[in-house]
């Protein structure tokens, strides 16, 4: 990582961001979505079926998450802490191989 | 050395502006502070200033870019004044929060319905409580000065807030009068540059800058800017005094004139100032102990000033040219919730004037002070607000 021209202690910002507010309410630890999983939003899981898959890589490529990626055969795997629900996998899915079922918690 | 020239203070905004070297000046043009982004474009044209002039199609997008521009970490500025400020007026909550220290020139001009383009304070006063800080000037030579004063506390670590600098419009705005142009290095020594130490953009260390803030944080987040508000007294009369240190020009958050044994003082700001001390000048060869009062800054208001000064006098009378509507003018109840613990205090009256660009004339000061004498004489108040220089025939 390049030496940055600003004058930052990035290591007093991170402390502060937990401990107490910033000014302007800036948040100085970038990533929070790590911490935040956007799947809990979920109400429809994606199920996948891989004797239908014929690894086209349309979902990998449509998922707005991007919560889908490829395991080494190239077959989708599905990232269910990031995962909405949207259901665009299984819309554009040309052989029908993702099915969106109502999660059950 | 210096340069003493004549010039509008519309100019001496922009002069104020190319000496501050504001990185990012965005801009809409409205009467009467449209000379002032004329000037500064003629100045980056020109290439005497180094800057991005970004030509909006509304003062809320002139604000708005400014907004970017300063949380990417850079010097700003612009100038508005009456339906330009109101229509700038959400995003001015979003540049205070931010703790964005944008500088903004405004030729204080009264605000519609009906359509006005001449002198009052409303636009401004409008806007006290979105978290900016406000300066008010006298003369052309204050319009220049303030600004400059402006960036050298809202910069400051301690205080972090947007600035306003007012000055009244045409009365300042378009009236030629002798101005001294500071040395650039002057300048440069005064202000430094700009070094963006919480609010920048920089890809090796990405942040988020006006980001959502939920009930367990929000009020925090207004605190802070209270906080730095109340801050920002101390580095005024710090950067006050740096100031007088380096150019030679002395300012003070409440200027007293002739105040010493004085039983009525009158407290006004900008223009109005100087035609009071001169009507002070008069009345006391006439024998009454008046004085005179200046704010230069309205906001963060100088509580202690004022009570500095009401201890020094029996009538306190403001003259202003802004009215709260279901109330009085508001500088009169700040001033009012800033005296309402002491014990003992002056008679308060309010006074308001020169709306719309009406001219406050020795007459209308005389007016007032027979009220305040009244008021003295009796050691009451029947109305603490009184309109002065209505034309009672037309109602």
């Amino acid at each position: 990582m390049a030496e940055s021209p600003f004058k930052v202690d990035i290591e007093r910002a991170q402390k502060e961001l937990t401990e107490k507010m910033t000014p302007g309410a800036i948040v100085y630890l970038p990533g929070s979505s790590v911490i935040n999983k956007t799947g809990s939003w979920r109400v429809f899981r994606p199920e996948f079926n891989k004797d239908k898959c014929v690894r086209c890589f349309l979902c990998y490529i449509y998922c707005p998450e991007p919560a889908i990626y490829l395991d080494e055969e190239g077959y989708p795997v599905f990232d269910y802490d990031y995962c909405k629900g949207c259901g665009i996998c299984a819309n554009e899915c040309p052989t029908n191989a993702i099915e969106m079922v109502r999660e059950v918690k | 050395m210096p340069i003493r020239t004549v010039m509008k203070a519309n100019e001496a905004a922009a002069w104020a502006a190319k000496l501050a070297k504001p990185k990012v000046i965005a801009a809409f043009p409205i009467t009467p502070s449209t000379l002032v982004p004329e000037k500064i474009s003629e100045f980056v044209a020109n290439g005497e200033l180094d800057a991005e002039f970004i030509k909006v199609e509304s003062e809320h997008s002139a604000i708005s870019a400014l907004v970017g521009a300063a949380a990417a970490g850079v010097r700003t500025f612009t100038a508005t004044a009456s339906q330009g400020l109101a229509l700038m007026h959400e995003v001015l909550f979003i540049a205070a929060g931010m703790r964005l220290p944008i500088v903004m020139a405004i030729g204080n001009r009264s605000l519609s319905a009906p359509i006005n383009i001449w002198n009052d304070w409303q636009d401004s006063i409008s806007q006290r409580d979105t978290g900016w800080m406000q300066f008010y000037a006298e003369n052309n030579q204050e319009a220049l000065d303030l600004i400059l004063l402006a960036y050298k506390v809202a910069e400051d670590e301690r205080v972090l807030l947007p600035a306003m600098v007012g000055f009244d419009a045409f009365i300042l705005t378009h009236t030629v009068e002798p101005v001294e142009i500071p040395d650039q290095e002057v300048v440069d020594e005064f202000l430094g540059e700009y070094e963006p130490k919480h609010a920048y953009v920089d890809p090796h260390r990405p942040i988020t800058q006006g980001t959502l803030a939920f009930p367990a944080h929000y009020m925090e987040t207004r605190y802070l800017v209270w906080e730095a508000m109340e801050r920002a007294k101390k580095v005024i009369d710090e950067a006050f005094a740096e100031f007088e240190k380096k150019f030679g020009r002395k300012y003070q958050k409440i200027e007293e004139y002739k105040t010493e044994d004085a039983d009525i003082i009158f407290v006004t700001m900008g223009s109005l100032a100087g035609t009071l001390k001169e009507w002070v000048d008069k009345k006391r060869e006439e024998g009454y102990k008046v004085g005179a009062a200046k704010m230069t800054v309205y906001r963060p208001f100088p509580v202690e000033e004022i009570r500095e000064l009401a201890k020094k006098t029996k009538v306190l009378a403001f003259i202003e040219k802004n009215i709260s509507m279901g109330l009085y003018g508001a500088v009169f109840t700040d001033a009012s919730a800033a005296l309402i613990n002491e014990s003992e205090k002056p008679i308060l009256l309010d006074f308001i004037a020169g709306l719309g660009g009406r001219d406050v004339t020795f007459d209308q000061l005389d007016e007032a002070l027979s009220i305040a004498k009244k008021a003295l004489e009796e050691g009451k108040v029947e109305k603490p607000i009184s309109w002065i220089g209505l034309r009672k025939e037309l109602l």
